[in-house]
């Protein structure tokens, strides 16, 4: 057997932001392992209380009030607006920060989270670390020497059925994020209207190095619909997308293949 | 279990794969072709295989080699040529099953090209995969809710652990 080279195994799930966010880390040292999972699991915590636009007296929540600046918010707050600044930037305001004129990151926050979180636990010496919040995943390392993490993307329109598997082969840090109207209907909001999109697509995967951007470039190449969608994310350097449309086509940029495990 | 035995059905859907693939290329390449199609005769480095026991089956055209210790098989065939260049495509067998299929050559020179690997590439894969056989170490999806969570591919993943 070669058993000798396979790191050890350590998986978590915590239920956290209205979802459950699973961790599956691989190698290291087990007590520092360990440590680097419980500071993990309660930043996300921490950042549900700052961020959470659901509760009333959230850093978030009145910062929209005005009862708060961003100075006198923890630092993270600024931290995330910028991202979500340079997202609606990059976007070209497909992506926002900001919902029925209130300062509004909810759509940045989740996937700034795990992609801190598996920062952290990287931090700790492991072999790798992958972490799925709510369906969006963050990987660095890999799960053994010459193995690297499969992600699936599921089907939308064939449920249990996976449209593809994305492989972090040759990329130490990946990530893999899909939009879509399969699990929560229509909640994702065209910021030109700001009514629910219409959009031609039920599902749309983007991957790239960085959780915290690709997860917003899913949403926005959602709302942008199949076409405009495909030639924006074909635009940017790094980045590769899959759609799935309502007419059960699949389309997607000239690089996935290579990304296809 | 005795590889002959098991490479039996592995042979024949190898086959009929390639069968399909060839199908499928010649579907795309609209030309006719002479029976060749995509021949399965070379064998793919195994992920990991550890399998020492497994001597490959010879004559014929179909070999397979990768047997992994979830008993799936990869098998990759030949390059064709097309109209447009080489095709190569790889697919993987598990329990009997086809349950993947992956173009690992294949032209990339003009907007044709493209769109085949745009559309027609993923489309054949999609076909094939399923959650179960895939090998996969976490699944990315619209946004689940807590309660979504539990009837989720992730969650089955998670309570796996393997």
């Amino acid at each position: 057997m070669a058993a000798q080279e396979t790191p050890a195994v350590v998986r978590h799930a915590e239920e956290v932001m209205g979802t459950v966010f699973s961790f599956d880390v691989r190698g290291g040292e087990g007590a520092v392992v360990r440590a680097a999972l419980t500071e993990a699991v309660a930043s996300l915590h921490r950042v549900n209380e700052v961020f959470s636009t659901y509760r009333e007296n959230s850093q978030v929540s009145r910062l929209a009030r005005g009862e708060l600046t961003v100075a006198e918010c923890d630092p993270e707050v600024a931290e995330v607006l910028d991202l979500a600044a340079e997202a609606e930037r990059v976007s070209d305001g497909w992506f926002s920060a900001r919902y029925q004129g209130r300062t509004d990151p909810t759509g940045i926050v989740k996937g700034w989270a795990a992609e801190r979180a598996a920062r952290l636990i990287a931090a700790a010496g492991v072999h790798g670390v992958s972490v799925n919040g709510g369906g969006d995943v963050q990987m660095i390392g890999a799960p053994e020497p010459l193995r690297p993490w499969r992600v699936g993307v599921s089907d939308p329109l064939r449920p249990g059925g996976l449209a593809a598997v994305v492989s972090s082969a040759g990329a130490d840090e990946l990530a893999v994020a899909t939009s879509g109207t399969a699990e929560r209907g229509a909640h994702i909001v065209d910021p030109r209207t700001g009514k629910s999109a219409v959009t031609d697509l039920v599902s749309v995967t983007v991957i790239g190095p960085r959780l915290t951007f690709v997860d917003c470039w899913a949403t926005a190449a959602f709302a942008m619909g199949s076409r405009a969608g495909l030639d924006w994310l074909e635009s940017l350097p790094g980045v590769e997308g899959l759609l799935i449309t309502a007419g059960d086509e699949v389309r997607c940029t000239g690089g996935l293949a290579s990304r296809l495990g | 279990m005795h590889s002959l035995k098991k490479n039996r059905p592995l042979r024949r859907i190898v086959l009929a794969s390639a069968a399909t693939v060839s199908g499928f290329v010649l579907l795309l390449s609209l030309k006719p072709h002479s029976s060749e199609g995509i021949a399965v005769g070379s064998s793919a480095p195994a992920p990991a295989s550890t399998s020492a026991a497994s001597p490959a089956p010879s004559g014929g055209s179909s070999s397979s080699s990768g047997s992994s210790s979830s008993g799936s098989k990869t098998v990759t065939g030949d390059s064709v040529d097309t109209r447009w260049g080489p095709v190569q495509v790889r697919i993987t067998v598990k329990s009997g099953k086809l349950t993947d299929v992956t173009a690992v050559v294949y032209p990339t020179e003009n907007p044709r090209d493209q769109e085949i690997n745009a559309y027609a590439i993923p489309e054949l894969r999609r076909e094939a995969l399923s959650a179960q056989s895939a090998d996969i170490t976490s699944v990315s999806g619209a946004t689940y809710t807590s309660d979504g969570y539990k009837q989720s591919l992730q969650s089955a993943l998670d309570s796996a652990g393997f």
